[in-house]
């Protein structure tokens, strides 16, 4: 009897191997765009900006066409995209390093524009790339590389709500924080995915998904305890949730 | 034939831009440029293209990144601040070969400087100016007929070598008034297409990836040489100059963009004086002239390069004549532009010590 395959690879991935550390959860967010790029039928039209950071690569791991921003200007680089071939399906994929030091300007005034692009925010609270030094994101007491103390508000500042700034955007259409430690909230956050995509292509603005996600890695633990530590102090901090949502029910 | 019309630098620009076929442009506004920046706004819904005004010069560039990246002719606009700050961008562009149009209507500096016409950023255009082993095609016009004739031809030349071409104008030529002749409209149809690259979606082909970016050295430093093959061939092909009564001059002015259209009015001063000297004038500042300079210099007694600047298309010059004369310089800065008067004083001083 032939096997039957009951799980297999998005057709929107490509076949590179990840360059993402054992429990990091890029992985899983990639596959979740990959699977709303297959089920909205998007792979041919969907052009993807991947960041500068960890997912600098992500361009080579979805099957679309795709390119690599400076640092932070993904939103610029997806508005110059999508005002040239506004058929298109334009997303962003950014860290908080990129989004929410350096890019804050980009986002704010891509979101604030209405922008019919999407962005998929990775906020793990780190810098990962270069090597665990303190992000905007970078919870209070937390320490990194360059926050050895632990950060305070004195010193750093407090850690940026990125989603609560934005949702008071009237461009923002579709605004969502989610999780992926557990997997009803995987779910959930694909569901998150799918409408800020729907949100785009429905041309009613700007959308957003921010995910809390572990680096274990920089954060000194394991993948297991990365979970763990995300769920009782990033979750605090950052609450999941719908800020704002224009698209309504998905069919 | 189209008739003359008046029109100011920056508008013309603009206009010329639109009948090349550009239906984009990101922008922000900075003097001495705004006009074209505004002229687009009016001028490109008319012809169903679309104007964004961006949050800064930072994210313009990005812009034009992100649009030249789907194969759509794209410019943008500015002044010597805001030229600054798209230089990340521009080695990006570079880097990832995208075709795209700036023009720096260049200001006095360095740092906030002034609002006042200088040619101070030549360097900085011709040189790089961002990070990594790149190079700009870079026109300079010298008259606003000029500048309209070179911004379609930074069109074309961007797409014929997937390059950024930049137009080095400056604030008097931005300012200017003249009579000028456009080109007729470029029919879209005839744009060229670069589907075989661009970002326009992978639909029944093998996904395009475009990128400045390559981790492995080998492969980068393979990427690098092929940017050099690239520069080679434009620099073999893509020269331009022009020269005013060099044939029996005994000295040589060297002048671009608005300096040269004074050190024309020099030329014409001195031979009423006696003085034989002609004009040589670089049109593309990269490539530069150098053959072509060091030809036209030979058996002159001396030269003499004038700039709205402290001396930066002096070092090219020096380059040419590679020790063979002595090549004086003379220059004003910070916004203050030569007179004919101040710089026949000049020439005659380089006169009086070679005769």
């Amino acid at each position: 009897m032939a096997a039957k395959a009951i799980f297999k690879k998005p057709q929107s991935l490509s076949d590179k191997e990840f360059t993402y550390c054992p429990g990091c959860h890029h992985g899983i967010v990639h596959r979740l765009v990959a699977e709303v790029i297959d089920e909205l039928g998007i792979q041919g039209k969907t052009l993807m900006v991947a960041p500068v950071g960890c997912s600098v690569f992500a361009y080579t791991f979805f099957d679309v066409d795709g390119t690599v921003a400076a640092h932070g200007r993904a939103p610029a680089v997806a508005t110059g995209m999508k005002r040239a071939m506004p058929d298109k399906v334009v997303f962003t994929y950014q860290g908080d390093g990129d989004l929410a030091a350096i890019g804050t300007a980009e986002i704010i005034h891509a979101a604030n524009r209405g922008e019919k692009i999407t962005t998929i925010f990775i906020n793990n609270a780190i810098y990962g790339m270069t090597g665990g030094q303190m992000a905007p994101t970078t919870l209070l007491g937390m320490k990194t590389t360059t926050s050895p103390y632990g950060r305070e508000v004195d010193r750093e500042g407090y850690p940026i709500h990125v989603s609560e700034v934005l949702k008071e955007l009237s461009g923002v259409a579709y605004l969502e924080r989610v999780a992926v430690s557990s997997p009803a909230e995987v779910r959930k956050a694909k569901q998150a995915i799918k409408k800020a995509f729907m949100t785009q292509i429905k041309g009613l603005g700007f959308s957003l998904v921010e995910v809390l996600s572990t680096c274990p890695t920089n954060w000194g633990l394991s993948p297991i305890e990365a979970i763990n530590w995300l769920n009782e102090n990033m979750k605090k901090e950052y609450p999941l949730g719908v800020f704002v949502d224009k698209v309504g029910e998905l069919k | 034939m189209a008739e003359k019309v008046m029109v100011k630098g920056n508008e013309a620009m603009g206009e010329a831009a639109v009948r090349a076929g550009c239906r984009l442009y990101f922008g922000y506004p900075i003097t001495p440029q705004s006009e074209l920046t505004e002229y687009m706004s009016r001028r490109l819904p008319e012809v169903e293209g679309t104007f964004l005004q961006s949050e800064s010069e930072v994210a313009a560039v990005n812009m034009i990144y992100g649009a030249a990246s789907t194969g759509t002719r794209v410019m943008t606009s500015t002044s010597s601040p805001g030229f600054s700050l798209m230089q990340e961008g521009i080695s990006y562009i570079a880097g990832a070969e995208l075709p795209s149009v700036f023009i720096n209507v260049v200001r006095g500096g360095p740092g906030l400087g002034d609002i006042q016409p200088a040619q101070s950023d030549y360097f900085q255009g011709t040189k790089g100016g961002g990070h990594g082993d790149y190079h700009l095609i870079v026109l300079a016009p010298s008259s606003v007929q000029e500048a309209v004739d070179l911004v379609q031809l930074a069109f074309d030349l961007a797409d014929k070598y997937r390059n950024p071409v930049l137009v080095l104008a400056d604030g008097m030529l931005g300012q200017m008034m003249e009579p000028v002749e456009f080109p007729e409209f470029r029919d879209l149809n005839t744009l060229p297409d670069h589907s075989s690259w661009a970002m326009q979606g992978c639909e029944g082909r093998e996904p395009h990836k475009i990128t400045s970016f390559d981790i492995d050295p080998i492969n980068l430093e393979k990427m690098n040489l092929g940017y050099q093959k690239k520069y080679r061939e434009i620099e073999a092909n893509e020269v331009r100059y022009e020269t005013e009564m060099i044939e029996d001059a005994e000295y040589l002015l060297v002048g671009y963009g608005t300096m040269a259209r004074i050190l024309g009015t020099v030329v014409k001063m001195a031979r009423n004086e006696g003085i034989k000297v002609g004009l040589f004038r670089p049109i593309t500042l990269w490539p530069f002239p150098y053959k072509e300079l060091e030809s036209a210099a030979e058996g002159k007694k001396a030269l003499l390069t004038v700039e709205m600047s402290m001396g930066q298309m002096v070092e090219d010059v020096r380059l040419a004549i590679n020790g063979k004369m002595h090549v004086d310089f003379y220059g004003r800065t910070g916004g203050v532009v030569p007179t004919p008067e101040e710089v026949l004083r000049e020439l005659k001083k380089i006169v009086e010590r070679s005769e």
